[in-house]
């Protein structure tokens, strides 16, 4: 198991910033992404904010062939994808079809296409629904789209586990990469702004109700009262690191270690699954809780699903011992983008010597967290932990490692 | 270093036909079909009018009515099956290290059927744009995103260990149970229950198909609409149904003594980088994976006993496949008996592919091979031995069981006797 896993492109859609420099500065900078939503009146529903994607022209970036047949989220993902390859120097066309994968994750699908679709249906007939329905809307449709605009016929798939998705989908890429095929296309876009998938969401009881865009999204906060969904998320360049190192590529970091568990079911009595992962995530990377510099927490800003997080973070690394930081807080939660997204923050933030910070909380002291709040702190980095969670009780632990 | 074998110990298949393995296996040993015309909604509106459905009573599966509430249909099938399964294995979960214990389920379309009622329910009959959220069910979110499926799994049987829903379309079924086998040889996991579940015979569905013309029109004689290789096959027809298993390393079966199935030999997958839902007829992606499963497996193409086709009864893919399975096994394809139980069971999209290994670990039980019912006249291009009718007898060792899906994947999977030698 000698093959090192590295990431070598990335390529951001994000709410505080289109294109992975535009995010990466505006997260720097706090730069807060979540707003009323605009794309459809909210009036009428008690959750009304939201981190939509800025100034994102489809049209500028595909084929007036593909957008009759691809959801926002498709969109977003296949922009994605093509600045993540540039990002990372690849041509697709130079390199053997089969040496290529696609592994993402998604949580809704291309929901907002199926929307119209069943809208036609009940509205005006069974007759009116569009051709592409077969495959807009459905949870695969991401990676098989990548797949045929570069031409890639290594293994592809997709993965659902909610908002811990995106870092199950880089840890299947990762197994590919091991079992031998060069580079695999991985991360996660997710995006249901739209009626239907709003209503979907509020029935979760989730969602935080407050009008005001800077304190409606308090993780760790004694404030705490639900998250802001958000839309978009980052698309990665995976490679074999000699590979990567064979054709001269910059790499930004090592996919070093991966964790993945399961919360028991409601009312076990047993301990939630998250200090388990990031043992598993610590173990498989080969390092002691004081080697890692800085934690990207999940940051559900429910108050028992802080808390719960707060312990395990404590009970893994003790009390304010490492740096914690959830600049979610800027764009909402991104379902499966979260954790990609989080991942090329944690790697730029390796690279840059600065971690981006938590704006807007006053954090709760009781949960015993070094939160870098309202401003990025400077910070020697080479190893980050990145959490990531889903309803239902996924649980999903990732370390990322400089490699210089 | 050994490399970790990964077995089958335990079966469950909710088909439809009749809910459990050996009903399952009755109706494909006999080759009888379970297509009828759809009688879960008024299908008059469609061009389909016919489908593979279960007959699935989830109160006399011991589903709690809230249980039943809050999940779709195929969760329903998903947990009854991987109960089911597990009972079979004889493995008491308890006993295990929760972390160990692992999840993978299948779906395609996940819990398509809810959505489209509970759609219909808040845009009042596709009036309202602005849906309206007071008439949402608490459990929406569990059908719009289906890792909920996966959830359930995993809280009915207590595993604790990674846990997800693959979703690759048509492939699903075979995929989760590839990636689950990779999570026990990888050493991420011990046990892992594994499957897939799909139940989407619902109005959009059968839009959607209407509208590219993928299911079959043929509604006078229902039983026999599903046609795989028949050169008067005219598109699939729709199913639903669950299959799970309980996978375990092969060393760890053998020391409690357990019945092993099959081994899980060789997985692979690939794309065809091509198009959504078109297929080249040369079928190079899916023969790729095909010799990269056998590969896995160490097994010649000739040592391949019976190949369980992907047989889903449009013209394109009977030819493409064909087409892969000629080039992968050679000559040798002209020897191999190739079948397509979608002629009895329909087509269940995410969830056949499971199906269809359960289908094929039970032929290796029996030593029959399941035929390819509705086959009178083959398609002169599909010119291999696709078991028309009548089951056969036969020794079955080895079995290859191939997929193909929209958005392009093409995936293989090799089960093996374990007891055979490798070469």
């Amino acid at each position: 198991m000698s093959t090192r896993t590295v990431v070598t492109g990335i390529g951001v859609t994000a709410p505080n910033g289109l294109g992975t420099d535009h995010w990466w500065s505006a997260t720097c900078g706090g730069k807060n992404g979540i707003a009323r939503i605009t794309r459809f009146d909210p009036s009428a529903y008690p959750a009304k904010l939201a981190g939509q994607v800025p100034g994102f022209q489809a049209e500028q970036h595909l084929s007036s062939r593909l957008l009759p047949q691809t959801d926002r989220v498709t969109r977003l993902s296949l922009v994605a994808a093509d600045w993540a390859l540039a990002d990372a120097g690849i041509t697709p066309a130079d390199l053997p079809d089969f040496d290529m994968g696609v592994m993402t994750a998604s949580s809704a699908g291309g929901f907002e296409f199926g929307q119209g679709e069943l809208r036609n249906l009940w509205a005006r007939g069974a007759g009116h629904v569009s051709a592409y329905q077969s495959f807009a809307w459905f949870y695969a449709v991401n990676s098989g789209q990548i797949s045929i605009r570069h031409g890639m016929k290594g293994p592809s798939g997709v993965v659902v586990s909610e908002g811990a998705g995106g870092l199950d989908a880089i840890a299947q890429a990762r197994r590919q990469i091991r079992k031998g095929t060069p580079l695999i296309v991985t991360g996660a876009v997710d995006a249901s702004i739209c009626p239907w998938g709003w209503v979907g969401q509020l029935a979760t009881g989730k969602l935080s109700t407050s009008d005001d865009p800077t304190g409606a999204y308090l993780p760790f906060d004694r404030d705490a009262a639900g998250y802001v969904p958000g839309e978009g998320g980052a698309i990665l360049i995976t490679e074999d690191g000699e590979a990567a190192r064979a054709r001269g590529a910059r790499v930004y970091g090592e996919i070093a270690g991966y964790g993945a568990t399961m919360d028991p079911r409601p009312g076990s009595g047993r301990e939630p699954g998250l200090r388990a992962a990031i043992t598993l995530a610590l173990a498989d990377a080969a390092l002691d809780p004081a080697q890692v510099d800085v934690v990207f927490a999940d940051g559900a800003a429910d108050p028992a699903a802080d808390r719960t997080e707060a312990e395990a973070i404590t009970a893994v690394f003790g009390q304010r011992a490492v740096p914690v930081t959830v600049p979610k807080t800027m764009t909402g939660r991104l379902y499966s983008g979260s954790g990609p997204l989080d991942l090329a923050a944690a790697l730029l933030a390796i690279r840059d010597g600065v971690i981006p910070p938590t704006v807007h909380i006053d954090p709760c002291r009781d949960y015993a967290l070094d939160l870098v709040i309202t401003a990025a702190r400077p910070a020697t980095l080479r190893t980050a932990l990145v959490l990531a969670r889903g309803a239902g009780g996924f649980n999903s632990a990732m370390v990322v490692r400089a490699t210089h | 270093m050994n490399r970790r074998r990964v077995v089958i110990t335990g079966i469950e298949v909710i088909a439809p036909g009749g809910v459990g393995k050996d009903r399952f296996w009755d109706l494909l040993s006999n080759g009888r079909t379970a297509t009828r015309g759809i009688t879960f909604f008024d299908p008059s509106p469609f061009r389909s009018q016919v489908a593979a459905e279960a007959d699935f009573d989830p109160y006399a599966h011991g589903l709690t009515p809230q249980e039943i509430r809050r999940m779709d249909r195929a969760a329903q099938f998903a947990v009854v099956a991987a109960r089911t399964a597990v009972a079979d294995s004889g493995l008491s979960l308890d006993a295990l290290d929760p972390y160990r214990v692992a999840v993978a389920v299948g779906s395609a379309v996940g819990a398509t059927m809810g959505l489209d009622q509970e759609y219909r329910v808040v845009s009042d009959g596709g009036r309202l744009d602005l849906v309206d959220h007071t008439y949402a069910p608490p459990h929406l979110y569990n059908h719009m995103v289906p890792s909920s499926f996966a959830t359930e799994v995993a809280w009915a049987v207590g595993a604790q260990g990674p846990s997800t829903v693959v979703s690759t379309g048509c492939t699903s079924g075979i995929d989760s149970v590839g990636y689950a086998a990779e999570l026990i040889r990888e050493g991420s996991a011990d046990v892992v229950v594994a499957g897939s579940s799909d139940a989407p015979i619902s109005p959009i569905t059968m839009a959607c198909f209407d509208a590219i013309k993928a299911t079959t029109p043929r509604h006078d004689e229902p039983e026999r609409a599903s046609r795989p290789f028949d050169a008067t096959r005219n598109g699939f027809v729709l199913g639903e149904g669950a299959a799970f298993f309980v996978l375990e390393e092969l060393e760890a079966a053998r020391a409690r003594g357990t019945h092993v199935y099959a081994e899980i030999a060789g997985y692979a997958t690939r794309s065809n980088a091509y198009h959504m839902t078109g297929l080249r007829p040369d079928g190079a992606e899916m023969a790729e994976a095909i010799r990269i499963a056998l590969d896995e497996a160490r097994l010649n193409a000739g040592e391949v006993d019976y190949v369980n086709a992907h047989g889903s009864g449009t013209k394109q893919n009977d030819r493409h496949e064909t087409a892969a399975v000629k080039r992968s096994l050679g000559e040798h394809a002209y020897r191999t008996p190739m079948s397509s139980i979608k002629s009895m069971v329909g087509h269940s999209l995410g969830a056949i592919g499971s199906i269809e290994i359960a289908a094929s670990a039970l032929a290796m039980e029996h030593d029959v091979v399941p035929p390819t019912a509705n086959l009178h006249r083959p398609d002169p291009e599909c010119d291999l031995d696709y078991v028309p009718i009548t089951a056969r007898e036969q020794r079955t060792d080895a079995v290859l069981t191939v997929g193909s899906g929209f958005g392009g994947f093409q995936s293989a999977m090799v089960l093996a006797a374990p007891w055979r030698s490798p070469r």
